[in-house]
């Protein structure tokens, strides 16, 4: 069950990222990735195996849409939803300020192996990468904690509610 | 069970799966052409999603447009965006021709290309990283569309096809870092090669430095890529400078807008590199 629901929302999430996402981010200049958000947040809630499965569906399906090569996507998103279910297990990344630095972490982490790949295989250059990986970071990191935030909130809002007619009556 | 006893070694489950990517990488690094059969069949599966999940969005974009707002000034609104873009399409096509017919070599290269063989196509889906610079339409090889075709829009130069599955493909973007097109400047005539930086911006590349460069000079095709249709707009110049080696640092921007994509021309004349292919022998 817990499976299924991590594998719709990494789905959601692509479907998300490559349709809705042309229009919500177009204009802030910041590529956010959706797909690792979603990735991050599996791993720290349901640890590193979890983490480590649902970082290679994950990749894979974002490499095979995209025009590079078949895997190193896989690979970086792999590392970080293991690294991502370590650190969720053997850490309280509960609060907001410990989960904004696991994202911040986690792209930079994924960064360094999606580019130091293509680079060492001689596939891609990527002049001047550090501003558009602290963008990407930072804004990973502040989409991120605001959804993981409202995903946890939005059950106990439903609970407190049906509580709240309950006792009404 | 066996999954229980999987969640108990995450370190050999994270070294298989990093085996698996390194030999997946390798098996592609090593190919010298063609096209992964896995990610032509996730590409087609996909793209089926995300043309279900466009159809919804366009649904609720059109109930809101179309109906709560003015219905009668969107309808008005819509047609004659539609008469702008064939106008503007055609004015670049006349120009094209226009330029082919001062040199009476390239008379017969009009007569081939003049009527181009296109097909208008929607944009379904952006790319699925933001790494790269691609774009899904709603067009593929059911309509004839092939790898390497030609994809332009009113504005100018899109991008070519690089994966066409049987109702979509994937087009790579001008702008993307592996993307690149043969490019002149249209007031001197100095030949050069435009490719993608990244990050929104092209760069000709191979200008030498004694030639007449300007900013806000125009570049179109040059046509020598044998993709491109010469003459078409890619942008203008932004900035040359006279650098230290023998070529000159030029920045293009680019005349499209790819962050506002929502229909493109596909040119489904073949590109001159295949049509010169020698055809097999009759037996």
């Amino acid at each position: 069950m817990r499976s299924a629901v991590a594998l719709a929302a990494i789905v959601i999430s692509i479907a998300v990222q490559t349709t809705l996402g042309r229009y919500i981010f177009r204009d802030s200049g910041t590529a956010i990735d959706l797909v690792l958000i979603v990735v991050v947040y599996i791993a720290i809630k349901s640890g590193p195996v979890t983490g480590l499965l649902a970082g290679t569906v994950a990749g894979l399906i974002q490499d095979a849409l995209s025009s590079g090569i078949l895997g190193i996507g896989g690979l970086a998103k792999t590392i970080v939803g293991f690294l991502s279910g370590v650190l969720g297990t053997q850490f309280i990344v509960t609060a907001p300020l410990p989960r904004f630095l696991l994202l911040v972490v986690a792209t930079a982490l994924h960064a360094a192996i999606f580019m130091g790949l293509y680079t060492v295989l001689n596939l891609r250059q990527f002049p001047a990468p550090y501003p558009a990986i602290a963008g990407q970071a930072f804004g990973n990191a502040f989409v991120g904690v605001v959804a993981f935030q409202v995903i946890e909130w939005f059950p106990g809002f439903v609970d407190r509610r049906r509580a709240g007619r309950f006792l009404k009556r | 069970m066996a999954l229980a006893d999987i969640r108990q070694r995450p370190g050999v489950v994270l070294a298989v799966a990093i085996l698996l990517h390194v030999t997946l990488i390798s098996a592609q690094v090593n190919t010298a052409s063609g096209l992964p059969v896995l990610q032509v069949v996730t590409f087609g599966s996909f793209s089926e999603v995300q043309r279900g999940t466009m159809s919804i969005i366009d649904g609720v974009r059109g109930l809101w447009s179309g109906y709560i707002a003015l219905q009668q000034v969107q309808q008005e609104n819509t047609a004659l965006k539609q008469e702008m873009q064939t106008l503007q399409i055609k004015l670049q096509q006349e120009r094209a021709e226009a330029q082919r017919t001062d040199n009476l070599r390239q008379l017969l290269e009009l007569r081939e290309r003049a009527n181009l063989d296109t097909v208008a196509a929607e944009v379904i889906a952006g790319a699925a990283s933001p790494d790269f610079r691609t774009v899904t339409i709603d067009k593929g090889s059911s309509d004839s569309l092939e790898t390497d075709m030609a994809v332009i829009s009113p504005a100018g130069v899109v991008g070519r096809i690089i994966l066409p599955s049987r109702r979509a493909s994937k087009v790579q973007l001008l702008i993307d870092r592996n993307a690149a097109a043969g490019a002149l400047i249209e007031r001197t005539r100095v030949q050069g090669v435009v490719v993608g930086m990244g990050d929104g911006l092209l760069h000709m590349q191979y200008v030498p430095g004694s030639a007449d460069v300007k900013t806000g000079d125009l570049v179109v095709t040059s046509g020598i890529d044998g993709i491109f249709p010469k003459g078409f707009v890619i942008g203008t110049v932004d900035h040359a400078d006279r650098g230290a080696g023998a070529y000159h640092e030029i920045v293009v921007r680019p005349a499209v807008d790819f962050s506002r994509l929502e229909e493109v021309l596909i040119v489904r004349t073949p590109p001159a590199s295949r049509s010169s292919q020698p055809e097999e022998p009759a037996k």
